[in-house]
């Protein structure tokens, strides 16, 4: 059997999904055995049959940002059997995407003198939002443990299954101390996508997010609980507009925060006194 | 998909619409006439992405988590230069063992970065291979080792901080968590045991067969007084610049041109040159002994001014910062708390730092209650690329013997050299003026 081909792609990004490909070290080679990388143009200066050319499954990672860019991945798509976007870019948009609320006309005169010259999208989106997308992949990064499981699933004919659940599961099970609970800390955890090994509590700090929403995430009991633990109104909205803002969880929560249409009693909290 | 139309017309066209093994994405595009360079561009793709505005507003601790994402390859040194202007900007003091930690943290950066750029996108040009991968069937032994160095760096970000891409352990002040004796005790095992082989890398770099080119320009990177620099010091060139990192402004002028694709940096007027080359020019005199002395058997007279001993310079400093790990883990004693409290006040700081393709400028301006309220940010490839372009003219006229294919290499090499980072590069343009 013929090998399969890969092709990775980059948008608008920091290039750290596609170092989680470069650093699988040993496994790199492993996998080059196993599949035929065709077209990564930072690993490689054969260009396969160039950025349109038919190949098994596109990897493509980044947002779309650019009117460029929204045609680049519809040929991706047209030429590809399966695309795959992986990282909080290619799944919601990304951190860029903090600029779908401003106005990107004072972004580009606040920084160039010649603001002619960019061509860029009010917006920065998920793939999703321009094309089918057979798979996803969450996280700022994914983790590469991740990336593996959905490359051997592929391989194998499978659909991927990547788990939904929050991060807090993980985190319990790893032993660490809930920094909400014992610290006070605004920790993203409830409502946030496992798969990064619970890697800030760990750190001994709150999770950010950024791996995104998890399924059925109580958003709103969080805030309230976020309240009670004394983080004012607007860093609730911080909280949300950050890694994932774009993500239609967030996005909207923020949105009924900002507006002032969510309920914001705070939750008690484990220092709060309780009756007798 | 390269065109290069015969010399013979008087007019030579050299395009290379996708520079590869680079991060992130960009071209370059020259034009001869009659022997002479009439138009050279390095083309960047890569939109921007305006992190300087949409750090505005947000809290000082949010602001490693932010910078982290600009640049998936040197992260650790986006969080230290936003970490030590806003300290700056807060007046807090950083005491020994957080700078220490701060300095273990970095190691691993540069061990992960020369790492990758040595073996995955540097060495294929000098031995003729496209990638690595296939590099890897005839020198199975030197990519294997070149990897396991490369895993070595980001074990460190692991214990640091979590995970090597967007590390999560660095708030201003210091860190989050400090690693735990038994990781750091692991580490250094680990460490000691590769040292050798990051010596018999370094030699295998060392007896690469690259051009022998000079280039007559400014070395610019940090100075300490009593290390070799990666956090702190300050700014100085090989002739005779020595500033504090607060005065850049003063010296160094970013600018858009009309005719490029990108903000270029000046130093009083002319390019100047960043990164492990300049850093190591001016810096050969605070090498730990262990590595000068590997410095001194390797067949280049430093300083340097050939682009392509940075290869050499890279492996080097990647020996320096497995040396550097070592000490700092040896001497670890975990700190009760690994970092200092900090308390928000109005103020402006600027941070300076050596990310591994040179140095990384941060100014904030912040406001009573520790908000963001002005950045800015100049990442190193926005530094170089006047001088990647200076560069580029000067390897076209020597090469113009070459054959075509001969000089689409040469001239990728070349800026291969420079370790481009355009993900990196927020202020770059995309290319509207002149579309082929």
């Amino acid at each position: 059997m013929a090998k399969a081909r890969i092709a990775v792609h980059k948008f608008s990004s920091c290039d750290g999904c596609q170092l989680q490909f470069l650093t699988l070290e040993d496994e790199l080679l492993q996998l080059a055995e196993r599949l035929e990388i065709a077209y990564f143009i930072e690993a490689t200066s054969e260009l396969g049959d160039g950025p349109y050319g038919k190949y098994d499954v596109s990897f493509v990672e980044g947002s779309v940002s650019t009117p460029d860019e929204v045609e680049r991945i519809r040929k991706i798509r047209e030429n590809s059997t399966l695309v795959v976007a992986i990282g909080a870019c290619g799944t919601a948009g990304g951190i860029q995407a903090l600029r779908n609320w401003g106005d990107l006309h004072s972004y580009k005169t606040s920084f160039y003198t010649l603001p002619e010259h960019i061509d860029v999208l009010p917006t920065s989106t998920p793939f999703s939002e321009h094309i089918h997308v057979d798979a996803e992949l969450a996280g700022c990064p994914p983790d590469q443990g991740q990336v593996k499981y959905v490359i051997n699933s592929l391989l194998a004919g499978v659909q991927p299954r990547i788990p939904s659940e929050s991060v807090c599961l993980e985190c319990k099970r790893d032993g660490n101390v809930c920094v909400l609970v014992a610290q006070e800390k605004p920790c993203m955890g409830p409502i946030t996508r496992t798969g990064c090994g619970a890697l800030c509590p760990h750190q001994e700090r709150d999770c950010y997010s950024c791996f995104g929403p998890a399924e059925t995430a109580n958003i709103e009991a969080m805030g309230r609980r976020f309240i009670g633990a004394g983080l004012p109104r607007d860093g609730l909205v911080h909280r949300l507009r950050f890694i994932y803002s774009w993500s239609p969880p967030f996005k909207a929560a923020s949105e009924r925060w900002l507006a002032g249409q969510a309920d914001y009693a705070p939750l008690p909290t484990s220092h709060t006194e309780t009756p007798p | 998909m390269n065109d290069v139309s015969g010399q013979a017309q008087g007019v030579r066209r050299v395009d290379i619409p996708i520079l590869t093994r680079v991060e992130g994405e960009g071209a370059l595009f020259v034009r001869l006439e009659n022997g002479q360079v009439t138009d050279l561009r390095l083309k960047i793709f890569e939109p921007p992405r305006f992190f300087e505005h949409f750090l505005r507003s947000r809290t000082w601790r949010e602001v490693p988590d932010i910078v982290a994402r600009i640049c998936g390859i040197c992260p650790v040194a986006y969080q230290m230069s936003a970490s030590n202007a806003i300290e700056m900007a807060f007046g807090v003091d950083v005491p020994q063992p957080i700078r220490d930690l701060k300095r273990l943290y970095y190691c691993g950066e540069w061990i992960e970065s020369h790492a990758l750029h040595i073996h995955l996108l540097a060495a294929p040009d000098f031995l003729g291979f496209p990638d690595a991968i296939q590099m890897a069937k005839d020198y199975p032994h030197e990519v294997r080792r070149g990897m396991h160095l490369q895993g070595l760096g980001n074990a460190i970000l692991k214990i640091m901080g979590g995970r090597p891409v967007n590390p999560v352990g660095a708030v201003p002040g210091g860190f989050y968590r400090a690693p735990a004796r038994g990781e750091a005790r692991d580490m250094l095992h680990k460490l000691k045991e590769a040292l050798p082989h990051a010596e018999a890398m370094v030699r295998w770099v060392g007896n690469l067969k690259v051009p022998e080119v000079t280039r007559d320009v400014p070395s610019v990177s940090l100075r300490a007084d009593d290390e070799y620099p990666m956090n702190y010091g300050r700014i100085v060139s090989d002739r005779g610049l020595n500033i504090d990192v607060s005065e850049f402004p003063q010296h160094f002028q970013e600018f858009q041109q009309p005719h490029s694709t990108a903000l270029h940096a000046h130093l009083h007027g002319a390019p100047y040159w960043v990164g492990p080359t300049p850093r190591l020019n001016n810096n050969l005199d605070r090498l730990p002994p262990s590595t000068a002395k590997l410095l001194g058997e390797t067949p280049v007279a430093w300083p340097s001014n050939n682009p392509y001993h940075s290869a050499l310079a890279r492996a080097i400093e990647l020996h320096l910062a497995m040396v550097e790990a070592i000490r700092l883990l040896e001497a670890y004693d975990r700190p009760p708390k690994p970092h200092v409290d900090v308390v928000p006040r109005a103020g402006v700081g600027s941070g300076c730092t050596e990310a591994p393709r040179g140095i990384l400028w941060h100014r904030y301006e912040m406001d009573a209650q520790g908000n963001v309220a002005h950045a800015t940010i100049i990442p190193p490839t926005s530094q170089n690329q006047a001088q990647m372009e200076a560069d580029m003219r000067a390897s076209v006229m020597e090469s113009l013997h070459m054959s075509d294919e001969g000089l689409r290499l040469r001239l990728e090499s070349g800026i291969r050299n420079y370790d481009p980072c355009i993900s990196c590069s927020t202020h770059f343009l995309r290319l509207t003026v002149e579309r082929r």
